[in-house]
């Protein structure tokens, strides 16, 4: 299947499938679920992980491979998830809160910010693959408004020039 | 008396996070006791109690229960609402970072109740390190025995499992997280069936929010008249989790007996931000309708803020002051709804749409004649014609604005720009 992908195989200990770990990852959460089908998102958050946070074709074509579906199913739900990405993420990826209640104690600026401090537009990478960042809806952190996630961590009570610094300490 | 917290009793005692310290601040004396009763009294003592869902809808949790069949060699399944993405909603998150044993007890006795052997809490995605922290107090609890082949002895066998969604606030409808949950998109399904028939796999399934299911283990340790002193009235019972957010000097999320009403609210998070005065607030997250400061002395439960036109929900307390654009405000809700609208049904897919660009264009000073009665027309429009209750949400506050604050949506048209001196919010970066 995987020679079926316009996108080309990526380079991974496994061949261009899953790689070996990834593939043990979602055979231990196997048992959990009645059906092959309810592993899909379990599946993809894994390969979204092996494959570097965004899931190009190959990976798609993996995921349905190892389940047994067909990949329009895959494609699918992938494009109906916010937490997964079909174009390349940085290696860091910011997630910035602008609903109501970080709008309302300076969400936009704390967008500001970080647009400032990376130089690149929403959903584009830095040259030098460092980050991305995009605004999001209600990440449930609202006592701690303004807020920003950044890869699985909160960050809360932000001022623009707090939020700079963490985006400038990433490595 | 001073009212005890019950469901924030153990914030700040991270001793929780283990099982003994959870045991030792009285944990799992519910489960033990609700092991030794027959399922059907443990629901009748969860329906005498008048516990209702606190994830939005305020359905009564025992008669949810009671849905279940009895008669039935089908597998059975608990799943447990942890998708919280109502904008302004964040004590499902508190609740299962500080005390994850106390949502595990209250899963773990529904599924007694109902006689599910199975439990998925379906958490949001982005709830990473949440995740985390319940899916270490759920591997503790097998290796006590509290969870696996025989809960505490029992014979009863129950598996829990941590279940991650992926970024859609649509799969917090009950029906759109079971397709999630089988692996597909998050699309609600045509009721009936309803899921207490047709739920997970095909098979009979309760839905609970997290706090609801929290509030379990102390129902059936304390009893049902206990939970029923607490609260407004006999409709409205037991202890609440607010969450405060927006122009209040300290947002959090705090524990009132159902009914609290917003000047208390705002009292304890420290007043109105700066000293200003309160304009007006969203009492049950984004889908509540828009109050005026006018009603702040009603209480805040679900009876009281359906009679004021809006809903207790969440319980998402988004409070604006004085300096608030409220058409811009409603706007970026407007935003979200039309984003989250999974397209499934026209009015909802069509209406989101329509309603985020007429707000757009009043906004920004550019509307047309007529704007305003052409936004109740679409919100009519939406109402009720949906799979889901999304449109019907996105609605809430949209038609709130211009049935209650008409004047600054009509001197946003008639002056054709923001009528207030400064918008606060946003800084310079409107682009979100």
């Amino acid at each position: 299947m995987s020679e079926a992908s316009g996108a080309g195989p990526v380079a991974r200990a496994g061949g261009p499938g899953l790689p070996a770990e990834a593939r043990a990852a979602i055979e231990r959460l196997r048992p959990r679920y009645p059906t092959a089908e309810a592993l899909l998102l379990p599946a993809l958050h894994v390969a979204q992980a092996a494959w570097g946070g965004w899931l190009p074709d190959a990976a798609i074509q993996a995921v349905a491979a190892e389940l047994g579906l067909a990949p329009a199913r895959v494609y699918g739900v992938v494009t109906f998830y916010d937490l997964f990405h079909q174009r390349p993420v940085g290696r860091h990826r910011i997630r910035v809160c602008t609903n109501l209640p970080c709008a309302l104690r300076g969400g936009g600026e704390i967008l500001d910010a970080v647009r400032g401090t990376l130089g690149v537009d929403e959903g584009e990478v830095t040259a030098d693959g460092r980050c991305s960042f995009v605004h999001f809806e209600c990440l449930g952190a609202c006592e701690a408004a303004p807020m920003m996630m950044v890869d699985d961590r909160y960050h809360g009570k932000l001022t623009p020039a707090g939020a700079r610094r963490i985006v400038e300490e990433l490595d | 008396m001073a009212f005890e917290p019950v469901l924030t009793r153990n914030l700040g005692n991270p001793a929780v996070l283990a099982v003994d310290g959870y045991r030792a601040a009285g944990g799992y004396r519910a489960l033990a006791k609700a092991l030794a009763m027959d399922p059907a009294e443990v629901i009748e003592v969860v329906k005498a109690s008048g516990l209702r869902g606190r994830g939005g809808a305020g359905f009564p949790a025992g008669v949810k229960w009671g849905f279940i069949p009895k008669e039935t060699e089908s597998p059975k399944y608990l799943v447990c609402n942890a998708d919280e993405s109502e904008p302004g909603t964040f004590k499902d998150r508190i609740l299962m970072e500080s005390d994850p044993h106390q949502l595990i007890e209250g899963c773990a006795i529904c599924c007694w109740a109902v006689g599910a052997s199975t439990c998925y809490v379906y958490i949001r995605g982005e709830y990473v390190e949440p995740a985390d922290i319940l899916e270490r107090a759920i591997a503790e609890a097998y290796e006590k025995g509290i969870l696996g082949a025989s809960v505490l002895g029992s014979g009863f066998r129950l598996d829990m499992y941590v279940h991650r969604g992926a970024g859609a606030y649509i799969c917090g409808e009950e029906t759109g997280m079971l397709e999630s949950l089988e692996g597909k998109r998050g699309q609600p399904r045509v009721k009936p069936p309803f899921p207490a028939i047709v739920g997970a796999f095909g098979a009979p399934t309760v839905i609970n929010n997290v706090e609801t299911l929290c509030n379990v283990p102390h129902i059936v340790e304390r009893g049902a008249d206990w939970f029923r002193a607490i609260g407004s009235d006999e409709r409205n019972t037991g202890p609440k989790l607010y969450c405060v957010s927006g122009h209040v000097e300290r947002p959090g999320a705090y524990e009132f007996p159902i009914g609290v009403t917003l000047d208390e609210l705002v009292e304890r998070a420290g007043g109105i931000y700066r000293g200003r005065a309160l304009k007006a607030y969203i009492p049950g997250g984004a889908s509540a309708a828009i109050l005026p400061a006018e009603t702040s002395h009603l209480k805040m439960d679900f009876d009281t803020l359906a009679q004021a036109g809006s809903m207790l929900g969440s319980a998402a307390v988004i409070v604006m002051d004085e300096t608030t654009c409220l058409v811009r405000a409603t706007l970026r809700l407007a935003k979200f709804f039309n984003h989250e609208s999974c397209g499934q049904c026209t009015p909802c897919r069509e209406g989101t749409n329509w309603t985020e660009m007429v707000l757009a264009r009043i906004e920004a000073g550019a509307a047309a004649a007529g704007d305003a009665d052409l936004i109740l027309r679409l919100t009519r429009n939406m109402t009720g014609t949906a799979l889901c209750p999304l449109a019907d949400a996105a609605v809430g506050p949209i038609r709130s604005l211009v049935e209650n604050f008409r004047d600054e949506v009509d001197a946003h048209v008639r002056e054709r720009r923001c009528p207030l001196p400064a918008r606060p919010f946003f800084g310079n970066g409107g682009s979100s």
